[in-house]
């Protein structure tokens, strides 16, 4: 620590920051536009200059760029002093003079940085009289909107794209005062992390183009706390709402988890809740009209309940309470996980292995901080593509703490840094089944088949640590790569294996399971991430139930005849021709829903669920952190959470125990009363009684406008404020106007910061933690005395099959997912169908790029246009996960060439 | 007793004065151009839209009155899409007119306002836009801001330059 003395006032600051960084964290106001706390200083826009006096009888002092000064103890400086207040505004004058009148219709508008530091420096009106500097704009993709007029040319947008998120195609172009940031010509943004220029940019440059399509300024918007549900990564995010609709996803920051980041498709796969296909009635097939009210369908789901005997099948993209009230009502034998029974498999156990294993799961936050990254098996871009962008941090980071230990540089002199780092990556090894985004960053590529990479990963192990079984038959290069990784792995202060589920290989998982143990055997601080397929994974492997095919079981040998699905397109678990027979086959079906599928058709009763953005609920991430969500505006009684359908079913049924529950809190109450793992997650949020100065905390601004004539168009008389019974916050602008508790922050504002920027004063020091620690509990400890191997069976080398394929699933960050491929930005994103084959089985089967194969899985005809590629392994194919228009298989599984068909003669489209 | 008389005397004079009562509604008062009245949607000259569906006159309103939602035609230009005042609520206060950055939103001398049902004083775009420029003359927001909008491109905007070439290296 360190003691500086702003305006004669001594304060304590910790050594190493910036002055800028200190005087932000004592939550004083100094403007800065370069300057991120994720990214450093370069001191481009000379905005924070402060005035730094020698010693105390120095009155004059002199002018300095706060955000490139290093915090000295005894340091005397002044923010209110005249001639820095004069720079200051000299300065927003300056970059003011080609800034366009355009906040009336700038997206940015109410939420913009510039505006909030050119009223902080007071740059009241404009002395410029002359003209302003224009630009052509750009087409950058169904995400991004182009608006070059309005740049300040801080290089925020160049700083984060290329050099924080690995982007190649968005840089600065011309020279002095015509510098241009966009590509060099109109196109797509490549990056998946692309969105995030929306917030780093401090002007409305780059805003979201779906916002466009109903656009609200951020004053009028309600917002919740929310979590997102794309990926099994549990980002933290804020949805705002106005006129009953999704109007955008914005990052909510957590200190451990996502940051100021977000991927695009967590930030633009929001529009699944406005989509036209939703559920906003319950139906009852039965009777005429299908669509009814809520107690209707409630009475007529009891009474098929009392009738039949029913079994319940949950869902990875549900909340744990509406699972664990699923679990309940049915019991406890006949709740069946609705996940495929690979993934089943496959999340079991990596539940088994992170409490089991003695390496701990770190937090993304931690994920940046390792020096040596090992991944098995994963794709990280496109199946957890936030962990992606901490590995790429953590690659980032290594050389250049090296580096800068020698050179003593301050970590955040971000082009000092650059320079002295150069090219230079930390090390990353990366065993996928084929070529990925994130080759270019690694040390190491290997692409072979989900057995290859398992027996590499133990003979890694086995190079760490001699008692780990040892691999026979490796070639000379993989034993040699093997080495190398070992080698690294065991240099590393904080080495970090990744893997995960999407390979759909449990060998993998031992693998990277073995490394870590051995590490830590090594005594190692080993980390170990696994990726899981969906939001609640975690959450439903730890909840516990049964597998799918053994629901199907029950309902063809008569066990069951009714079936309650929460939540879950069965069409996506299971072969489509087990799943029709199935639901054939129960005499009632019961689903609760937001969105019309293949199942909802087949629903005897299909309930109306909300969306994440119109229930609360808790989710579990693949760190096994819980965190809450909530209900972002309030719904029509017959659109209500899946978990209040079913404790309001479970009430009318009379169960002994859900008729108890009153609200939400008792649901968690019970639920740790369960399951004592769950023990903590009735603390993840404040209670619903949780009152400051007697007061929720509202959802709405206190500047959010039309409260008397939004509604009035339907009645002049405003209707009673909705009120909200499971959360501590209203939705309404009445309330407590402080900060509330980090789990409950609606949205980041502080007076005089209405950006996003406004997080500054959330956190405990700048680029931190919230204050009152980052929201979330983490439930799963690692058994740290544990360090012998996981297991001592080593896979058999992979044996290509004459006639077959070994078919791979492939992931998608657009496509692949359920929920977000209802956003249309999203499926102009992604991939149309394909099939990945290696170049030497496309010789085989005389194919070229473009022409369809046919193959049979497990009774499944696919016909797909082939794309021919070189990493992936001769003898394996690569399907396309969950894309729509390619149906669903339990992958990896062998797949049939269809030879007696005509390859060259199969017209092109009919797939 | 002096006063009393004294109130007596000025009060009777008042009988010779001019009177200030008019017989309203046979005869309309008199209001300055100022006077905030009803609310009006103004077209800029060329006879668009003035509103661009900015909300700061519905963030500005005390009473929260005004609702709108913006949108965008084919060509990039914003304008509401609807936009309501509900003047069982409106005060008259004119910030709505202050805050407006385009002189579309005014308050006009017209204070005739009365319904016998409260509904119909919820008023939407189509009762609020009327077919002229209100008092301010010749303004156009759009001439003046920097984003392209339909028959004006980048760079022809009052006070701006041509766009930049990129390519040029001349200063």
């Amino acid at each position: 620590m360190a003691t500086i003395y702003i305006e004669n006032t001594p304060y304590e600051v910790p050594t190493g920051k910036n002055l800028l960084e200190a005087v932000l964290s004592l939550g004083k106001d100094l403007p800065y536009f370069c300057w991120h706390p994720a990214m450093g200083s370069i001191g481009a826009c000379r905005q924070c200059a402060v005035k730094v006096y020698k010693d105390e009888n120095d009155t004059k002092g002199k002018l300095f760029m706060s955000c490139m000064e290093q915090v000295r103890d005894g340091m005397r400086l002044s923010i209110a002093d005249m001639e820095a207040k004069e720079f200051r505004a000299h300065i927003i004058g300056w970059l003011m003079t080609n800034h366009p009148h355009d906040c009336a219709v700038c997206d940015e508008g109410g939420a913009c940085h510039l505006q909030d530091m050119t009223v902080m420096t007071g740059h009241n009106y404009r002395a410029y009289r002359f003209d302003k500097r224009t630009y052509i704009n750009q087409y950058l993709g169904p995400f991004i909107n182009h608006e070059m007029n309005r740049c300040i040319q801080c290089y925020r947008c160049v700083r984060y794209y290329k050099d924080y998120a690995g982007g190649k195609d968005l840089d600065v172009f011309a020279a002095h005062n015509h510098l241009y940031f966009g590509r060099h010509e109109d196109g797509v943004l490549e990056s998946e992390f692309s969105g995030n220029l929306v917030e780093v940019c401090p002007t409305g440059v780059f805003t979201d183009k779906t916002l466009k399509q109903h656009y609200t300024r951020k004053w009028d918007l309600t917002m919740a706390p929310s979590v997102c549900h794309h990926c099994s990564l549990g980002c933290n995010i804020t949805a705002g709402e106005r006129y009953g609709t999704l109007r955008n996803i914005t990052n909510r920051y957590n200190g451990e988890v996502n940051g100021y980041f977000l991927c695009d498709r967590g930030r633009f796969g929001y529009e699944h809740v406005n989509h036209v296909g939703r559920i906003r009635k319950p139906l009852v097939r039965a009777r005429l009209p299908e669509a009814t009210d809520k107690l209707t369908a409630l009475q007529a789901a009891a009474a098929v309940f009392r009738t039949g005997s029913v079994i319940g099948i949950g869902s990875p993209r549900a909340s744990l309470e509406s699972n664990f009230m699923l679990k309940t009502l049915v019991g406890d034998d006949n709740f069946h996980l609705g996940v495929s029974d690979t993934d089943y498999d496959l999340e079991c156990l990596a539940l088994k292995i992170l409490k089991e294993g003695a390496a701990r799961t770190p937090s993304l936050r931690e994920v940046e901080q390792a020096d040596a990254v090992f991944i098995l098996g994963e794709d990280l871009i496109n199946t957890a593509p936030m962990l992606a962008l901490a590995v790429r941090q953590s690659v980032r980071r290594q050389p250049a703490l090296e580096h800068i230990s020698k050179a003593s540089i301050p970590v955040w002199q971000d082009a000092a840094v650059r320079e002295i780092v150069q090219d230079e990556m930390g090390p990353l090894f990366i065993a996928t089944i084929h070529d990925t985004k994130l080759d270019e960053i690694a040390t190491h590529t290997y692409h072979d088949t989900p057995d290859a990479i398992a027996r590499l990963g133990f003979a890694v192990a086995h190079f760490i640590h001699a008692d780990f079984p040892e691999v026979s038959g490796l070639n000379e290069n993989e034993l040699q790569l093997a080495r190398q990784i070992a080698d690294t792995l065991l240099a590393a202060k904080k080495p970090l294996v990744v893997s995960g589920t999407h390979c759909g290989s449990e060998r993998v998982l031992m693998a990277t399971a073995n490394i870590a143990n051995a590490l830590v055997a090594k005594e190692r601080e080993a980390g170990i991430v696994f990726t899981l397929p969906e939001c609640n994974s975690m959450g439903l492997a730890m909840l516990g139930g049964h597998k799918l095919d053994s629901a199907f079981e029950a309902i063809f040998n008569g066990y069951a005849d009714t079936v309650i699905i929460l939540e879950n397109d069965l069409y996506r678990r299971a072969s489509a021709g087990r799943v029709t027979n199935f639901l054939k086959s129960c005499k009632n079906v019961i689903v609760l829903d937001h969105l019309h599928n293949a199942t909802t058709e087949e629903a005897s009763i299909l309930l109306a669920a909300g969306t994440f953005a119109e229930s609360d609920g808790t989710l579990i991430n693949n760190e096994g952190r819980a965190q809450r969500f909530f209900q972002v505006y309030p719904t029509s009684e017959d659109l209500q959470e899946s978990w209040r359908w079913l404790g309001e079913l479970g009430t009318i049924l009379a169960h002994d125990r859900i008729s108890h529950w009153h609200g939400f809190d008792d649901i968690l109450q019970a639920m740790v009363k369960e399951k004592p793992e769950f023990k903590g997650i009735e603390a993840v949020a404040p209670g619903t009684d949780f009152r400051i100065a007697g007061q929720k905390i509202p959802r709405a601004p206190h500047r959010f406008s039309g409260r008397t004539a939004m509604l009035a168009n339907i009645n002049v008389n405003e209707p009673k404020p909705p009120v909200d019974p499971d959360a501590p916050l209203s939705y309404t602008m009445e309330g407590y106007r402080g900060q509330p508790p980090s789990s409950i922050i609606p949205f980041f504002w502080a007076p005089g910061w209405n950006s996003s920027q406004a997080t500054n004063k959330y956190q405990q020091e700048v680029g931190g933690h919230l204050k009152g620690g980052d929201p979330g509990l983490r439930l799963i400890k690692p058994n740290t005395a544990h360090t012998a191997p996981y297991t001592q069976t080593v896979p058999q080398k992979f044996q290509p099959l004459e006639g077959h394929l070994y078919v791979l699933p492939l992931h998608h960050i657009f496509g692949s997912e359920e929920l977000s491929m209802h956003s249309p930005p999203i499926v102009e994103r992604a991939p149309e169908p394909y099939v990945l084959l290696n170049e030497e089985d496309a010789i085989l089967t005389k194919l070229q790029e473009g022409q369809s194969l046919s193959f049979t899985i497990d009774g499944q005809i696919y016909q797909v246009p082939v794309k021919i590629s070189t990493h992936i392994r001769s003898g394996t194919a690569g399907l396309p996960a969950g894309l729509p228009g390619i149906p669903y298989a339990e992958l990896p599984a062998w797949a049939t060439l269809n030879r007696e068909l005509k390859w060259r003669q199969q017209p092109q489209t009919t797939y | 007793m002096f006063s009393l008389l004294r109130s007596m005397w000025l009060t009777f004079l008042h009988a010779f004065h001019k009177r200030d009562t008019i017989l309203y509604p046979e005869q309309k008062a008199i209001l300055p151009t100022r006077w905030r009245g009803r609310i009006v949607l103004s077209r800029d000259p060329d006879g668009g839209e003035r509103c661009v569906a900015c909300n700061l006159c519905a963030a500005a309103c005390p009473v929260d009155c005004i609702a709108l939602q913006a949108t965008e035609d084919s060509t990039g230009r914003r304008y509401p899409e609807f936009f309501r005042i509900n003047f069982s609520r409106c005060i008259f206060c004119g910030f709505c007119e202050d805050a407006c950055p385009t002189y579309a939103i005014q308050l006009i001398p017209d204070f005739e306002m009365g319904e016998y049902n409260r509904q119909n004083l919820v008023y939407e775009k189509e009762d609020l836009l009327i077919n002229g420029q209100g008092k301010y003359h010749g303004y156009n927001y759009y001439k003046v801001a920097g984003l392209a909008i339909g028959g004006k491109g980048k760079g022809e905007a009052e006070n701006e330059s041509p766009p930049v070439d990129i390519k040029s290296l001349i200063p």
